[in-house]
């Protein structure tokens, strides 16, 4: 049945049919309207058997959740930007211990400059971190994937952030459809640890690992993930064979086969590719897309594989290295390392900044042309960077770069307004 | 003829008493937990050691077994399960240093939620983890008032690193970054978190203080808490014989000089008041505490620091007019 | 067991691979240090351990414990001066423990009950005789009797008791308690010629047919000082004065009787005296209180009755009605020197109380014996210079008290026993003390002591009834729970508490599965050695030894 739907509300409604057994929720933008949703659905008894905790961080809100895994509870918590980085000890921990817990991350930019908007650097500062990390295109893809989650996380005992970008899809309302609770419950069985905290049969979770073994723990760890580049399209099948719906998998193609240029993105940003790529094609451009859904385990094969030989790649990212450029690149390169063709990397989007379907159709222009330089910004303020750079040859100047960006085209007072000789 | 005589003075303050028949402590019981088996790493003589041993296996047996252990980093942590041997013998979680208080929340919850809230939840943590770290964390359980009992040891500094400072050293206490030179060696006054009145300001059902060196009064604390739900608080004194400079058999020793002089005053108190105080028995000065360790030494020696040694004298004079730690005058033991 | 993660989820249990002893570089060892009663008993009684029997209240444990070295525990419960008490490490604490109560506790629940001991078992075919049927004389025949022996004694008196039937007021032991002990010893097969005076010990030995002979005659011949007296001055000695009064026809003394002597003799003649009538009782003695021989508590206890003291006094004449006694002072050596200060006293009589001596007539035909002050020296198997003939109790050089006749029957009834069967008794060596340093006395309770009542002193005077209450039971108990255990592991359960690393293991009570038979043990697999069992056994029952490289 479909339904207008707030993305937020989708996510809490989607979370609720998984049946989770302990929430701990701590407010940040743009995820806050999905733990308000459900804390109203706990209390009011719509979603029954669960125990929502009101915990006072972000670090709390996984330590909980860690605990509640490890004694065997359906587990699930809400970030984003700054409460991720806030929990990421507990982050590496959970998955270091291998808990399924789900987490939505309703990706934001990480400050400073604090920034409350879009952009995937928060979830790809935890790329590392062991979980596995799952993209949605939009909200009903979001809403399929949290429930794909818990199945996916519990099947190899890892946790999953189900990524999604903030206010693009958490704060739009969109016509969703929501599986029924039977559906769910088919797909869904009830949470079977591999490990738990039992009085009958106790066992000591956590020990300290030194030298002898540790190196084995990080390559299982890997193995895990590897393995679940397998699980990940069954389990996406499997929800499509009950719901009728495709949803996740590892990438998903767009036009790709007989493209002599390739756009490779994450999340929401597809949407919008895919509709350039359209208009394009019309224009006889034989241009594709390759959408990531699975950035952790990275899905190389895949990726290898939809790309194919001798194509121009480009990758458009929500994210910055700073001090090298791409990060999904660097995961495209590796993955079609010996192939022959080009690969650039776009950054876009940071913080927010509208990515448009011109800009978007100026860029694959360009790298048709092969004018697209290796790292490129999407509409950076060219004039605008280069007057900084300029000013902070000339003098030095203390403070945060931000102000003094905006001191320089006059929207904060500085010495000069006062006369004062720079 | 037992029945009739109640009064066992024959080691009426040891562990157990073969003549007592009931009320006999946990850890005189062949059959106790040892919750915390041989084989650990700590050091000789570890008072969180036999700190935990004594408040877990007490846990345990009032659980009726059903017990589940949180652990922050530190010390217990480490020499308990250094891979691959495990010393407990029961349920037990260790996630990371400052976040023991909010797992161990997550556990109740669990346990709630998976309709099996008889198996109870503690979680625990050495001073660092607790008043420091954890202190967050901690704050935030209290509040929420989650049903766990967590129980900080206390020997007074961060020994897992190698002796460093914590919001938990007393002053004038040497460690490894408040070094004994200069003009005030060893912690500064006026530094340091007094955990249990800061857990009582949450107004939680249980906070009380208890010493490795008067196991009566630990096991009555934590059964008591035991019987209790909701955020409960049990800080433990355990001396540290390496970080304190003592020897490993004084342990006990120095814990009960701690209560008998008292620096460190055994209390009880539900929902922020206090309800009992354990009395000084035999009044020690602080001197014969501070001299058994190290930590305090620049204190003594050829020219002792008598006026930093009567500093430490009004701190404990203070605590003793604080919880009337004194016996009534008509109390006869 | 489920699938676990890899290395970071362990099963329980598994520390134990880990065997933390090897970081020891000393270990704990269980070990019996001798306790400061047992070490002062004359009687070699082993306090402590009966103590311990009687807190459990398994009084008949505790008794046949006593029992083991003393024949006379509700005797010794009444007359002993108790040297355990003064010895006891709980003095420093509180109070001592009142031993000497709960033995007579103990004694008297025996008597009520009618305990008694096993007979021998095995019949040596060897016959002891023994002289006298004093404390020395019934202790060496009730332990021969156990040793399996063939025991005669022969008393010249009409009773058996010697000195604690002459010598000791009725109201310090009764009668009945004194005659139902040796009835028990009788009981074993002991045979008590009574008014069969042995004018010589060597034709006695011969004519019995005895293997060896254990003199115990005592100590009966009241000392005599030479004082000037008038005709009718009424003199008389204190061993005459007891025996007497214990007698169908006490000696009469009239009103005012003075008693010369700072002994425990002098103190029962005074006492005795005014229970005979006197009005009043005065003790002249030459040098003051605190250098009396007699005990304290028999000085405060005649005190309390009425008896006055005259220090620092010897008597120079005896007369009708009065005595003229001098005034001494002391010198800086504490001894007591003339003043030639005089003073005269109403006195009707005067009773010596100036020590017994020995009557030694029946061993003029004894050769090679060495005697010395009236006494008969005896080697440290208590036996005289003539080869199976023993010695013991007064008539030997010691202190003279029931305990340490007590001690020399038991004593010498093992070297009889060793020189009989060839064997000489070899003395256990005695364990290292068990000092107050040695306790942790944090884990005992204080408890001052529960004194036996006494009887009203004005009522006490009237009669000879005894004047010191038995314990009930509660306060018996209460009594024997405030020993330390000086010295000797209680099963308090510390070491097995307090060990940080698990490595004491207890064992069922009393059920010896331990080291030795004890009921805890040291897992050396992970005992780090850190010596907190040490610090914090209470009674001293554990020590730190290195351990061998």
């Amino acid at each position: 049945m479909l339904q207008q739907l707030e993305g937020s509300q989708a996510i809490a409604r989607a979370v609720a049919l998984a049946r989770p057994q302990v929430i701990s929720a701590y407010p940040i933008s743009p995820q806050t309207h999905i733990v308000e949703t459900l804390s109203r659905m706990v209390k009011d008894g719509h979603l029954q058997g669960c125990e929502y905790l009101n915990v006072e961080s972000e670090f709390a809100a996984m330590s909980a959740s860690i605990g509640a895994s490890a004694a065997g509870a359906r587990s699930y918590t809400a970030t984003a930007s700054q409460g991720l980085l806030f929990m990421v000890e507990a982050v590496y921990n959970a998955s270091g211990l291998g808990l399924p817990i789900v987490m939505t991350v309703a990706n934001r930019a990480i400050g400073a400059p604090i920034n409350i908007w879009n952009d995937h650097s928060d979830a790809m500062s935890q790329r590392d971190s062991g979980w596995i990390q799952l993209y949605a295109e939009d909200n009903q893809e979001a809403l399929d994937l949290h429930i794909q989650a818990f199945r996916l996380a519990e099947e190899v005992s890892l946790p999953v952030m189900v990524c999604m970008d903030g206010f693009i899809l958490t704060h739009a309302f969109e016509e969703v459809a929501l599986p029924t609770q039977e559906q769910v419950d088919e797909f869904l069985p009830p949470f079977d640890p591999q490990q738990v905290l039992d009085p009958a049969e106790p066992v000591s979770i956590g020990a300290m690992v030194g030298p002898e073994a540790f190196t084995e723990v990080r390559y299982l760890a890997h193995a895990k993930q590897m393995q679940a580049l397998d699980t990940i399209p069954r389990i996406s099948e499997e929800y499509a064979r009950i719901t009728g719906r495709h949803s996740g998998g590892l990438v998903d193609e767009y036009l790709t086969d007989d493209a002599d240029t390739i756009i490779i993105a994450l999340g929401s940003v597809l949407g919008t590719l895919k509709d350039v790529v359209e208009g394009l094609r019309a224009q006889g451009q034989p241009v594709g897309v390759l959408g990531l859904k699975s950035f952790r385990p990275f899905p190389s094969q895949a990726v290898r594989d939809a790309i194919g030989s001798g194509k121009r790649v480009v990758v458009l990212e929500k994210a910055l290295a700073v001090g090298i450029g791409g990060i999904v690149s660097e995961n495209v390169h590796t993955a079609l390392a010996g192939l022959p063709g080009t690969t650039s990397t776009v950054i876009a989007g940071l913080g927010g900044r509208p990515i448009t379907q011109d800009s978007l159709r100026d860029m694959i222009t360009a790298a048709r042309n092969d004018e697209l330089p290796q790292l490129s910004f999407l509409d950076l303020k060219v004039e605008l960077v280069e007057r900084e750079l300029e000013r902070a040859r000339e003098q030095r100047r203390s403070g945060p770069t931000p102000e003094n960006l905006l001191r320089d085209i006059g929207q904060v007072s500085g010495p000069e307004a006062f006369g004062a000789t720079p | 003829m037992n029945d009739r005589l109640k009064f066992y003075q024959v080691g009426s303050f040891a562990v157990g008493n073969r003549l007592a028949e009931e009320g006999q402590k946990v850890q005189s019981r062949p059959d106790r937990t040892n919750a915390l088996n041989s084989g650990h790493r700590a050091c000789q003589g570890c008072g969180e050691a036999l700190g935990a041993r004594y408040a877990v296996d007490a846990a345990v047996a009032a659980a009726d077994g059903k017990l589940v252990a949180v652990n922050a980093t530190g010390c217990l942590e480490v020499f308990s399960t250094p891979y691959p041997e495990t010393s407990w013998r029961i349920p037990w979680l260790h996630s990371v240093f400052g976040n023991a208080p909010a797992v161990a929340a997550g556990v109740a919850a669990a346990m709630r939620a998976k309709g099996t809230p008889e198996v109870r939840v503690i979680g625990q943590a050495g001073d660092g983890g607790t008043v420091d770290i954890g202190f967050g964390t901690l704050s935030g359980m209290f509040e929420r008032n989650d049903d766990v009992l967590f129980i900080c040891y206390d020997n007074e500094a961060y020994m897992n690193t190698g002796v460093q400072r914590s919001g938990a050293t007393p002053p004038a206490a040497r460690t490894m970054t408040t070094q004994a030179v200069g003009p005030h060696p060893g912690q500064p006054f006026g530094q340091g978190k007094d955990m249990p009145r800061i857990a009582m300001a949450h107004d939680i059902p249980y906070v009380a203080t208890a010493s490795v060196s008067d196991l009566h009064d630990l096991e009555h604390k934590v059964t008591k808490a035991m019987s209790m739900h909701g955020a409960r608080y049990l800080h433990v004194f355990v001396p540290c014989p390496l970080g304190w400079g003592a020897a490993s058999k004084d342990t006990i020793r120095i814990a009960r000089l701690a209560v008998q002089s008292g620096l460190f005053p055994l209390f009880e108190a539900e929902h922020g008041h206090i309800t009992s105080v354990t009395k000084i028995r035999k009044q020690a000065p602080v001197e014969e505490y501070l001299k058994l360790q190290r930590r305090y030494s620049h204190l003594f020696g050829e020219h002792p620091d008598t006026e930093t040694i009567e500093h430490i004298q009004r701190i404990a004079n203070g605590n003793i007019e604080r919880y009337e730690l004194l016996p009534d005058a008509e109390d006869d033991r | 067991m489920k699938d676990e993660p890899f290395a970071i989820t362990l099963d329980v249990g598994s520390s134990l691979a880990n065997k933390t002893g090897t970081w020891r570089t000393e270990r704990p060892v269980y070990l019996n240090r001798m306790p400061p009663c047992n070490a002062g008993c004359p009687a070699g009684e082993n306090i402590q351990q009966w103590l311990y029997d009687a807190e459990d209240g398994d009084y008949g444990r505790a008794w046949r414990t006593i029992m083991a070295d003393n024949p006379l525990p509700a005797v010794m419960g009444r007359v002993c001066y108790h040297p355990c008490q003064s010895a006891c490490n709980r003095g420093q604490l509180d109070e001592a423990v009142g031993i000497n109560s709960v033995e007579r506790f103990l004694g008297d629940q025996a008597l009520a009950s009618g305990w008694s001991v096993p007979p021998a078992e095995v019949d040596s075919g060897k016959r002891v005789l023994i002289i006298g049927a004093g404390p020395s004389g019934l202790s060496a025949a009730y332990h021969l009797r156990r040793l399996g022996h063939e025991v005669v004694i022969r008393e010249a008196g009409p009773h058996a008791g010697g000195m604690m039937r002459f010598g000791i007021p009725s109201y310090r032991l009764p009668r009945d308690v004194l005659d139902a002990e040796i009835d028990r010893i009788r009981a074993m097969g002991v045979a008590i010629h009574l008014n069969s005076h042995v004018p010589d010990a060597l034709t006695a030995m011969r004519d019995g047919d005895f293997d060896a002979v254990f003199l115990a005659v005592g100590a009966h011949i009241g000392k005599r000082a030479y004082i000037p007296a008038g005709e009718s001055a009424k003199i008389l000695d204190a061993v005459t004065l007891l025996r007497d009064t214990d007698a169908e026809d006490p000696p009469q003394l009239g009103r005012r009787v003075v008693v010369y002597g700072g002994g425990n003799t002098a103190m029962d003649a005074a006492r005795t005296a005014k229970r005979l009538g006197a009005e009043e009782a005065v003790v002249v003695y030459r040098r003051n209180r605190d250098k009396m021989p007699a005990h304290d508590e028999e000085v405060q206890e005649a005190l309390e009755e009425g008896v006055l003291m005259q220090w620092l006094s010897t008597i120079k004449q005896v007369d009708e009605g009065s005595i003229t006694v001098e005034k001494m002072e002391l010198d800086d050596n504490g001894f007591p020197q003339p003043t030639g200060e005089t003073e005269t006293l109403d006195a009707d009589s005067v009773v010596l109380a100036l020590g017994q001596n020995v009557d030694l007539s029946l061993l003029d035909e004894v050769p090679d014996l060495e005697i010395e002050d009236g006494v008969v020296k005896v080697d440290e198997h208590m036996m005289t210079g003539y080869p199976g003939i023993f010695a013991g109790g007064d008539m030997v050089p010691s202190e003279r008290t029931v305990t340490v006749a007590v001690g020399h029957g038991k004593l010498a009834a093992r070297c009889i026993d060793g020189w009989l069967r060839d064997e000489p008794y070899v003395r256990p060596v005695r364990p290292e003390p068990a000092l107050f340093e040695d306790l942790n006395t944090w884990y005992y309770t204080d408890a001052p002591r529960t004194h036996r009542l006494k009887l009203d002193a004005i009522r006490r005077t009237d009669d000879f009834a005894e004047i010191r209450e038995g314990l009930d039971e509660v306060t018996a108990m209460f009594e024997a729970r405030r020993c330390l255990s000086c010295g000797n592991c209680f099963n308090c359960d510390n070491c097995f508490g307090v060990c940080p690393d698990n490595a004491v293991r207890k064992f069922d009570l009393h059920s010896a599965a331990g080291d030795n038979g004890r009921d805890y043990a040291f897992d050396l697999d992970y005992c780090k050695g850190c010596g907190i069992c040490v610090s914090e056994c209470p009674s001293g029952a554990i020590r730190m030894v290195p351990e061998e490289t």
